[in-house]
């Protein structure tokens, strides 16, 4: 297995290259640069001139490519032109946020999703049941930043139980603490819609799984009910659901864009699109790289537990 | 089949019930106390993240709006005007010819980081940004150096409190574009000891000096208590990135802000009615008009850029669209360059008759428009609407107006290389800090698109040019004022332009916050401000 796991890295490389080719050429392609971007209203043609000299941008494509790809062999990504500073710096210090509201955010939903799927089905067609599919509607066709803004108005603006946005405190001293009142809105609101996706799919897992001759068996061994329903079906319901799980925290990381604005949360998602907006072509070339490189590995490593799971599932 | 009975899982729900309001209540017990900011330390949200605290290297307001407060000019604007007025300058003389500006520095001024305020620091400051050979250029790249200094050929220390600035043809803005946040004194030593990165760790003279900068959550200033123009009364000033209006507003609701910049017009309505808060609104030298293709199509011919004149209905869109957040406008010198604008160039009265005779005359009825409409934009106010609205003035008197939306840095391009063969209008607005700017820039002939200057319409009108140029010659302000006001009216007769609003900045604070006011200059100045 570590052997499969070390040749899937190895395979990143190329993909990981491969992207940040696409991504250099698109920057190049849309209309505007970082020179008219800086200089806005100011962007005579003499002025883009000189700073896109100054900025290296007059060089030929290929040429800023190997020299961004020489740069990467060093560890260094450039520094960037909307921010003024170097791009690693920038990069190292937005992702950790980003995987604290999608870590969260990926837990809340998978617990919030198995509990829902297994009392669902469980409880099938009972009013509990009926209760969630309903949730689990609303949930699944409510725009995530729709309800990070009423969730807000609710919790921060009426009743001011919660900061509206941030990551800390804007004045003294932010501990552990602070950082869990604030991750708390952002990360329900990112949950809430993934979990539904989460809860549909283990209802149906599970009532496939209730179903089988096993089950039939533990119940009439007389195993109790609770136990039938946790320690043997719920089992061989999750391994299904591992690669849901895996589709569902690349929803969550990139839903995390549009909770990362709503909430201002300082994750990577926000970084890019304002990169891009600014046409920061390094900013984004290390973004992207960054992102690339975490799902490569998201991707693995969900491979490897839902082998885990169950051997016999071809590696 | 046997289910858990109900009653072994009650118990269990219940538990589990329990176990999550435990989790929960601490956290929410920590901040239960209501998210009010600490008394002498003001909370300021800003639109955006700053790029960098160094002057030289800034082109957004966003950070000359916590620039202001950390370094000084030479000169500044007299508080609540657009006059220049003394700041590290206490006097300065012209030379006849208008090419030699001498100024007398204050004495007994320290930057922050200690060192002492001198024409070493002032040659220092112009020669990093001006001169690629100077040992500290490459802390740059300077963007609008060369924009608004490219006239100034020497910069020499006559003595430690005096400095001589001497440009290469006599330039009347040179003061005006003294006062401007590119232009305010840097701490040498600072420069010297940080390089690149002394954008991160700034020293000025200013009321405040840096303390610290988390990115992407504060910018973090503290009182100088050895302002030479008297120490502030805030103890310190947090100014937050809060890219989002939508965040701003809930941010300033909630109670997370004490000021906030930037209210979308929309949000107005949720300040207005509660004492909570109070809602500034200021109009500033900004300008948002339609630059007309004046070479080619419907508008070549100055009666149907007339009719657009009375077509559009003015007071509806600042009033109903923009709810207030603009001025009508007329004219191509803001208003708020109450010296050089015409008052009495009244803005055109919404007439749809005389634009349909206008347009018949012309024999343009039915004519075919594009017009360039821009999807967002620095000063654009709301771009998209404000054109949907304006088609629609213009096909109630019978103008075919068909609208091509870009993002915002494209339209640039594609605006800025010129309307022909691509468009017959488009939006546009501006922001100066001199009458002298705009003007120049975009309705001389020299300034068509292939000459390298924004006269994206091709206007051409030669007492225009010559007015232009005596206005930047003149030494004498009352004489520059009569030009420009000249040059006002006989653009407004030609119309290459249609002139729409002048766009207010607007600001909420709380009802703690006293003596604030904003600043035409559109300055954040929080040096007199203070806080309960």
């Amino acid at each position: 297995m570590y052997g499969y796991a070390f040749r899937r890295l190895l395979l990143a490389v190329p993909v990981l290259l491969g992207v940040s080719v696409v991504v250099f050429l698109l920057m190049a392609v849309i209309p505007g640069d970082p020179a008219h971007a800086i200089l806005g209203p100011y962007a005579t043609p003499e002025n883009v001139a000189r700073l896109q000299a100054e900025l290296g941008l007059d060089r030929p494509l290929p040429e800023r490519y190997l020299v961004w790809l020489d740069n990467l062999a060093h560890g260094d990504l450039g520094r960037s032109y909307s921010l003024n500073r170097p791009v690693l710096d920038e990069v190292t210090e937005r992702l950790g946020p980003t995987l604290l509201l999608a870590g969260t955010a990926l837990l809340l939903c998978t617990l919030m999703g198995l509990a829902a799927g297994v009392v669902a089905a469980v409880r099938q067609y009972g009013w509990q049941d009926r209760v969630l599919t309903l949730l689990v509607l609303v949930g699944i066709s409510t725009p995530s930043f729709w309800l990070g803004l009423v969730l807000t108005l609710v919790f921060s603006v009426q009743l001011q139980w919660l900061p509206a946005s941030g990551m800390h405190a804007p004045y003294g001293a932010s501990g552990a603490l602070d950082v869990l009142r604030h991750l708390l809105l952002p990360a329900v609101t990112l949950a809430v819609v993934a979990a539904g996706v989460i809860a549909r799919l283990t209802r149906a897992g599970m009532l496939e799984v209730l179903r089988q001759d096993f089950v039939r068996t533990a119940r009439a061994k007389g195993v109790r009910e609770a136990r039938v329903v946790f320690r043997h079906a719920f089992r061989a319901a999750l391994v299904n659901l591992v690669p849901v799980i895996g589709i569902q925290t690349g929803f969550v990381i990139g839903g995390a864009v549009y909770i990362e604005t709503v909430f201002q949360w300082p994750g990577i998602g926000r970084m890019l699109v304002e990169a891009i907006s600014a046409r920061d072509v390094l900013l984004v070339q290390g973004g992207v790289l960054v992102m690339a490189g975490v799902y490569v590995l998201i991707n693995l490593a969900a491979d490897v537990v839902q082998h885990a799971l169950d051997p016999r599932i071809g590696t | 089949m046997s289910f858990v009975t109900l009653q072994t899982r009650t118990p269990r729900a219940a538990r589990w019930l329990l176990a999550a309001i435990a989790l929960l209540a601490p956290v929410l017990a920590a901040g239960a106390a209501p998210a009010r900011t600490p008394p002498g330390v003001l909370v300021v949200g800003q639109v955006a993240e700053p790029k960098s605290l160094d002057p030289g290297a800034v082109t957004a307001l966003n950070d000359f709006r916590i620039l202001v407060n950390l370094y000084d000019g030479l000169v500044r604007y007299r508080p609540g005007t657009l006059r220049i007025a003394p700041a590290l300058a206490t006097s300065w003389t012209v030379s006849e010819d208008g090419t030699l500006y001498t100024f007398r520095l204050r004495e007994g001024v320290r930057f922050h980081d200690g060192t002492p305020f001198d024409a070493e620091a002032v040659k220092f400051t112009f020669d990093r940004m001006l001169d690629p050979k100077h040992p500290q250029h490459d802390t740059g790249p300077f963007p609008l150096a060369d924009f608004f200094f490219g006239h100034v050929r020497a910069v020499t220390v006559v003595d430690p409190h005096t400095v001589r600035f001497r440009l290469d043809a006599p330039y009347a803005p040179f003061l005006s574009n003294l006062a401007y946040p590119t232009a305010l004194i840097v701490s040498p030593a600072g420069v010297r000891k940080h390089g690149a990165d002394f954008g991160r760790h700034p020293s000025g003279t200013g009321p405040f000096r840096f303390e610290r900068w988390d990115a992407n959550r504060r910018v973090v200033v503290e009182r100088n208590d050895g302002y030479w123009d008297g120490a502030p009364k805030l103890d310190a000033v947090v100014f937050r990135p809060l890219t989002d209006p939508t965040t701003r507003v809930t941010e300033m609701l909630s109670g997370g802000l004490d000021l906030m910049l930037e209210v979308p017009p929309d949000q107005v309505a949720a300040f207005t009615g509660d004492d909570h808060f109070r809602l500034l609104r200021k109009p500033g030298p900004h300008l948002w008009f339609l630059i007309l293709n004046t070479r080619e199509g419907p508008f070549a011919d100055r009666r149907v850029r007339r009719a657009v004149d009375y077509a559009i209905d003015r007071e509806a869109l600042v009033d109903q669209l923009l709810q207030g957040n603009a001025a009508v406008a007329s004219g191509v010198v803001p208003a708020a360059f109450a010296w050089a604008h015409d008052a009495s160039l009244a803005p055109t009265f919404h007439d749809p008759d005389k634009a349909r005779a206008l347009i018949r005359e012309a024999g343009q009825e039915g004519a075919e428009i594009t017009f360039y409409v821009a999807e967002g934009g620095s000063g654009m106010l709301d771009p998209v609407p404000m054109g949907t609205a304006i088609q629609a003035d213009l096909a109630r008197v019978g103008l075919k107006v068909t609208i091509e939306t870009y993002e915002w840095n494209t339209y640039l391009r594609r605006v800025n290389a010129g309307l022909a063969g691509k468009a017959d209008m488009a939006e546009m607005a501006w922001m100066t800090n001199d009458p002298d700017t705009l003007p120049y820039l975009a309705l001389r002939a020299e300034a068509w698109p292939k000459k390298g200057g924004f006269n994206s319409g091709y206007y051409a009108n030669p007492e225009v040019d010559r007015l232009l140029d005596a206005a930047r010659r003149a030494t004498d302000r009352d004489e520059r004022g009569r030009l420009y006001r000249r040059m006002e009216r006989i653009v407004s007769a030609d119309a290459p332009w249609a002139v729409i609003a002048s766009g207010k900045q607007t600001a909420v604070t709380t009802d703690r916050v006293r003596g604030f006011s904003l600043e035409p200059s559109f300055s954040l100045l929080l040096w007199r401000t203070g806080k309960q």
